[in-house]
């Protein structure tokens, strides 16, 4: 449970919605309304989806604020245009990869989903989804779908070389103007502010030796020739 | 389902359906409620809400009397109309019912206030 609510709360951090002003959200794929309760907490409103009557049902014993939908993501959005100041979803995008009948045809799902979702949002806001991909392939399929749709945006790794923490958010700007891609949690900062506004390669990295062995050479010191095995990275005391 | 989310929802996704809006609600059971009033809420609500629709839906419902028939000048700040907003947004809720669409007619059940917008095959 803690979890799905830490999900929902970093989802909503990179919502990135203005300070202290209620919005309009859409939770895809609410479930029992988890993530609806951050959202509520957090002073919003929001109208959640998902597929399962059942989880449907859990959310309203649980009495949450959110109106709740039973409807298939992947048959597109039923609202009127520009409704939504975002849109967040836990753990359900990959479902949209499943073909669970003869007739589903998941690129067509996905595509349809994201054209209407992206018609949904208004100009400028963000819909951001928490993923577990399968694979690769299916990341790429998403992540395609999701720019043709007219999407920009990218993919928020957070934790990236944790295997248990790793947590990967799709991040999406639905037009407006141009936005950059939130700072990932659990990412070291190898060069400070003034080094990487200095323009300077980070101190002992391969860019590093290479611009040293240059100098030196300029100054006419005897330099060894450079080879791949410039500037790697040794294991331990060597 | 509140009128309010009323308001937003379309049948558009039924494939051959160009608008799909306003849904016309057939009621069987609706309940009234009360919820915390937030100003700034309905205040930032109002821009997106048809109020034609809205006008329309809660008298379909039975509870239209007190509207007034066009969203006011400075509504943000007129706290009587925001209440009455607020009353008609939030706190009436459609229980069990129908959902109908104005082009093709096919019906959107609504059941324990959950609309079922799952589409057949066919309609995709």
């Amino acid at each position: 449970m803690a979890v799905q609510q830490e999900l929902s709360e970093r989802a909503l951090e990179l919502l990135a919605l203005p300070e202290d002003e209620p919005c309009l959200l859409l939770d895809l794929g609410c479930g029992s309304g988890l993530s609806g309760e951050v959202l509520t907490e957090s002073g919003h409103m929001w109208v959640g989806l998902d597929i399962s009557p059942a989880m449907l049902s859990v959310a309203q014993d649980r009495e949450e604020e959110g109106d709740l939908l039973l409807g298939d993501m992947g048959n597109g959005m039923p609202f009127r245009a520009g409704s939504f100041d975002g849109a967040i979803s836990i753990s359900a995008l990959q479902w949209l990869c499943n073909a669970d009948s003869k007739e589903h045809h998941p690129p067509r799902r996905l595509f349809k989903f994201f054209t209407t979702l992206y018609a949904v949002l208004r100009r400028g806001s963000r819909a951001v989804f928490q993923l577990y991909p399968e694979n690769d392939k299916q990341l790429e399929l998403i992540t395609g779908q999701s720019m043709r749709a007219g999407f920009t945006g990218g993919l928020v790794v957070d934790f990236p070389n944790s295997t248990k923490a790793k947590k990967m958010y799709l991040c999406l700007f639905a037009g407006g103007t141009t936005q950059s891609l939130p700072r990932p949690l659990g990412v070291e900062q190898t060069q400070t502010r003034k080094e990487r506004l200095w323009g300077k390669p980070p101190k002992k990295s391969r860019e590093w030796v290479l611009a040293k062995k240059e100098r030196n050479r300029r100054q006419g010191k005897d330099v060894r020739p450079d080879s791949k095995y410039t500037g790697r990275m040794r294991k331990g005391a060597f | 389902m509140k009128l309010f989310t009323h308001n937003l929802l379309t049948s558009s996704i039924i494939k051959g359906v160009t608008k799909g809006y306003p849904l016309k609600i057939v009621s069987r059971k609706v309940e009234i409620s009360e919820k915390e009033f937030n100003p700034e809420l309905i205040a930032r609500l109002l821009s997106r809400v048809e109020w034609s629709a809205l006008c329309e839906a809660a008298e379909s419902v039975g509870h239209g009397g007190d509207l007034p028939t066009s969203v006011p000048e400075n509504a943000e700040k007129d706290e009587e109309f925001l209440r009455k907003a607020h009353h008609v947004l939030m706190e009436i809720e459609v229980v069990d019912g129908d959902l109908v669409c104005p082009e093709t007619g096919r019906q959107f059940p609504i059941q324990n206030g959950i609309p079922n917008m799952l589409l057949n095959e066919g309609e995709v």
